[in-house]
């Protein structure tokens, strides 16, 4: 059977592959994909450490319940921000929208 | 048995979501995302936890895929083969990342977990509910009212006025 380390090492490495597209993704819903990977390792973490540390408090479950709802309220908002980034710059590309930069 | 599921479910897990960051069109990643949750709900099934694999399946390929369709489809010239999709840094974000990951592996490995033995299996629906109105009622009327804001804030957001 997988122990707790296979599942934290799969997080892991999910995790950093959601944080490569995050750094190097122009496409604004892009860099919103890579955010959903790393919610969904969070996830991952949060279950298993339910499963193999506390069997009978379902403590990480629960959580991973708000972490879910969470990631849905981000996705709703990026989205909205990235129809709105189309609307008014005919882009959606973080690397062109720089104007509050300095 | 159980050891031989868990690594066909990493691999798709795995393999796709290297794919959802490195495809150039930008449709095709979202549908390797797709892949990339339903084995995640596998995962979360062979944890032993039902109700969150339904939950996975309802609430992120059925609802944030598709909303992240729509976004693509709405703007539709970026899934083109033209255009760039990658920034300039792709070797300083990997050399960031895999150090990042050795990170994950050295701490992961001086840190030594209390595994309980574990239960058999069993609903898990009753448990999480009984959770979310007792213990976390607070957290859970929190993450509504944060729901409901995020609604009305991305209605405001993408009205057209």
């Amino acid at each position: 059977m997988p122990t707790v380390d296979h599942y934290l090492v799969l997080s892991g490495l999910l995790f950093c592959i959601g944080a490569f597209g995050l750094l190097t993704r122009r496409n604004a819903i892009g860099v919103l994909m890579s955010i959903e990977l790393m919610f969904n390792s969070a996830n991952i973490n949060f279950i298993s450490f339910s499963k193999f540390l506390t069997p009978q408090a379902l403590t990480g479950q629960a959580f991973a319940v708000f972490v879910i709802t969470i990631a849905a309220a981000e996705a709703a908002v990026g989205l909205a921000i990235v129809v709105l980034m189309y609307r008014n710059f005919d882009v959606v590309d973080v690397d062109y929208i720089d104007f509050m930069r300095w | 048995m159980g050891l031989a599921v868990f690594y066909i479910l990493a691999a798709v897990i795995l393999v796709s979501a290297l794919f959802v960051v490195t495809l150039r069109n930008i449709f095709h990643s979202a549908l390797m995302l797709i892949v990339c949750f339903f084995g995640v709900a596998g995962l979360y099934a062979s944890l032993n936890a039902d109700f969150l694999a339904a939950v996975q399946v309802l609430i992120y390929v059925g609802a944030v895929t598709i909303l992240i369709i729509f976004a693509v489809m709405v703007t539709h010239q970026l899934s083109g083969k033209k255009i760039r999709q990658y920034n300039d840094q792709p070797v300083p974000a990997g050399l960031i990342i895999i150090s990042l990951f050795l990170l994950f592996v050295v701490s992961l490995s001086k840190t030594g977990f209390e595994v309980v033995k574990s239960i058999s299996s069993s609903p898990t629906v009753e448990g999480i509910g009984k959770a979310l109105m007792t213990s976390y009622v607070l957290p859970f009327e929190v993450v509504s009212i944060v729901l409901l804001v995020a609604l009305i804030g991305a209605i405001v957001i993408a009205r057209k006025d």
